[in-house]
């Protein structure tokens, strides 16, 4: 329940966050006219939503058409059991939890594919094809900067490599694997689909891609389910690298989500910057460039600790 | 004449140094960065925008703004058009969307013997612009020869129904003539009595 409400809330502030630094990045208010500043337009939006017909495309494969959404959202709840949000703060205690979090994670890209082959519609399909290739290319650089660091904690425990970081920023795990972190960000925002990676939806050429046929709240789960991942993986790149909820002068869960929200920003501040990529691109990006960086950070990674 | 064309011909991209991949690749990266700087800057810097029913767009920035056209008065007497009725612009607009209608004249009388017939001076009864059809071309504004059409600045002009953009612009003369400060100075008058709508 709570994690529930967590990630419900979160999406909703997000949604509200996400309108409001597009709008200032264009020198705009954003949303202003739903309560004061706009601060119930998320809720707003949230309502028209729900209240939008559900409709499943003719001679759509109706099942999986509706159990996409379904799968692309109820795993993220299993994503945030592991995370160590404060001091024994964390849904269970378990040793694997890092791998557990990377299985789960590749859940959406079964979620994304159903979802295009459902809706018997070819530019889903083609979204779908797209956003397989993609999430399947970005997962190898994205588990090697990952193991990177569990080399060096010796640990797949999300607590265990929190407790190894100190409180002060040079105590960090980004002062030894700043190119992990680079590398683990770019794959972040590749995963969640985000600007510039959002090729499946791409909407200028697909018309929005896997998400084409889906209204209401069919694509209100696909949303959240993204903001969901958002929040994941800036969970874990702040565990893995920026200390998890150590802190400066006071630990505590503050400096978790200040360290998530901080991601977050950085993320849509990437959205509203770059302009999205050709499809090569991402794929010369991630085989030509972050799988080869990857390989050799790891490859000195496991040097550098079979030596010191 | 053979004509020749000059073939430029790309050097073939043979394998490249290591040294300028490198350097290109940093290149790249600090070209995120400056992009990053941009949008940044943007998003720390005030809005350009208005908050249009609460607040009104500043008269400054309508400058060079064109709306449809309306009449300018006589200098001496805002409730008269300077119109001298040649049907210049009604004739040159391209959709035939004004209609310039002028008043009957009283008969001549009879001159004086050696005296040339004195008319009365023409009047414009009415002035009438579809605004549905125009396409703003300004062409009737250029082809006036005294000058007695301009573009309005009248952004907030909106309706349900298309005769809501069916204008009598004598009206709406008088209408910006009673709402405009008793004695305009002669320059600024052209720039006075927007208000009027």
């Amino acid at each position: 329940m709570a994690l529930a409400a967590f990630v419900g809330l979160n999406g909703l502030v997000l949604v509200y966050l996400e309108r409001k630094v597009a709008g200032h990045v264009q020198r705009r208010p954003g949303p202003f006219e739903v309560g004061p500043h706009g601060i119930i337009q998320p809720l707003a939006d949230a309502l028209k939503l729900v209240g939008k017909q559900l409709f499943t495309p003719p001679r759509g494969d109706k099942l999986l058409f509706w159990l996409a959404p379904i799968l692309s959202f109820t795993p993220i709840f299993v994503l945030f059991i592991p995370i160590e949000f404060g001091p024994g703060l964390y849904g269970i205690d378990m040793d694997l939890g890092l791998l557990l979090i990377l299985a789960f994670a590749g859940f959406n890209v079964l979620a994304l594919c159903l979802a295009g082959w459902g809706s018997n519609n070819k530019w889903g399909l083609l979204g779908a094809a797209r956003a397989v290739s993609q999430s399947v290319a970005y997962e190898i650089p994205l588990l090697l900067s990952v193991l990177a660091i569990s080399f060096m904690a010796g640990s797949l425990h999300l607590g265990e490599i929190t407790a190894q970081q100190g409180s002060w920023p040079w105590q960090w795990n980004i002062v030894t694997q700043p190119v992990a972190f680079l590398i683990f960000l770019i794959c972040g925002v590749a995963e969640t689909n985000r600007a510039p990676f959002d090729l499946p939806e791409a909407e200028s050429e697909l018309t929005a891609g896997f998400h084409t046929e889906y209204s209401g709240m069919g694509f209100g789960l696909f949303f959240l389910a993204e903001y969901a991942e958002m929040i994941v993986i800036s969970a874990v790149a702040a565990v893995l690298f920026l200390g998890g909820w150590k802190g400066p002068i006071v630990d505590g869960v503050w400096w978790f989500l200040i360290k998530i929200y901080a991601l977050l920003l950085l993320m849509m501040w990437f959205r509203w910057t770059y302009p999205r990529v050709r499809f090569d691109q991402i794929l010369n990006i991630c085989w030509k460039w972050l799988i080869p960086l990857a390989l050799v950070n790891l490859l000195v990674t496991a040097l550098v600790m079979k030596l010191v | 004449m053979k004509r020749t064309y000059q073939v430029r011909h790309y050097k073939k991209q043979g394998p490249q140094s290591v040294a300028a991949v490198v350097a290109d690749f940093f290149s790249g990266l600090w070209s995120l960065v400056v992009g990053l700087r941009v949008t940044g800057r943007n998003f720390a810097s005030s809005q350009v925008t208005v908050h249009y029913p609460r607040q009104d767009v500043g008269e400054e920035q309508l400058e060079g703004y064109r709306g449809h056209i309306e009449l300018v008065p006589k200098p001496k007497d805002p409730f008269t058009p300077k119109c001298i009725l040649c049907m210049m612009c009604a004739r040159v607009c391209p959709s035939g969307c004004i209609t310039v209608k002028m008043k009957k004249q009283p008969k001549e009388e009879p001159a004086e013997e050696g005296a040339k017939p004195k008319k009365a001076p023409k009047e414009v009864e009415k002035f009438h612009l579809n605004y549905n059809l125009c396409s703003l071309c300004s062409l009737c504004v250029q082809s006036c020869p005294v000058s007695s059409l301009r573009h309005s600045r009248n952004v907030y002009i909106s309706g349900f129904r298309k005769e809501d953009f069916e204008m009598d612009l004598l009206a709406r003369l008088h209408r910006q003539a009673e709402a405009a400060p008793k004695k305009p100075a002669p320059e600024k008058e052209a720039e006075t009595a927007e208000a009027a709508g």
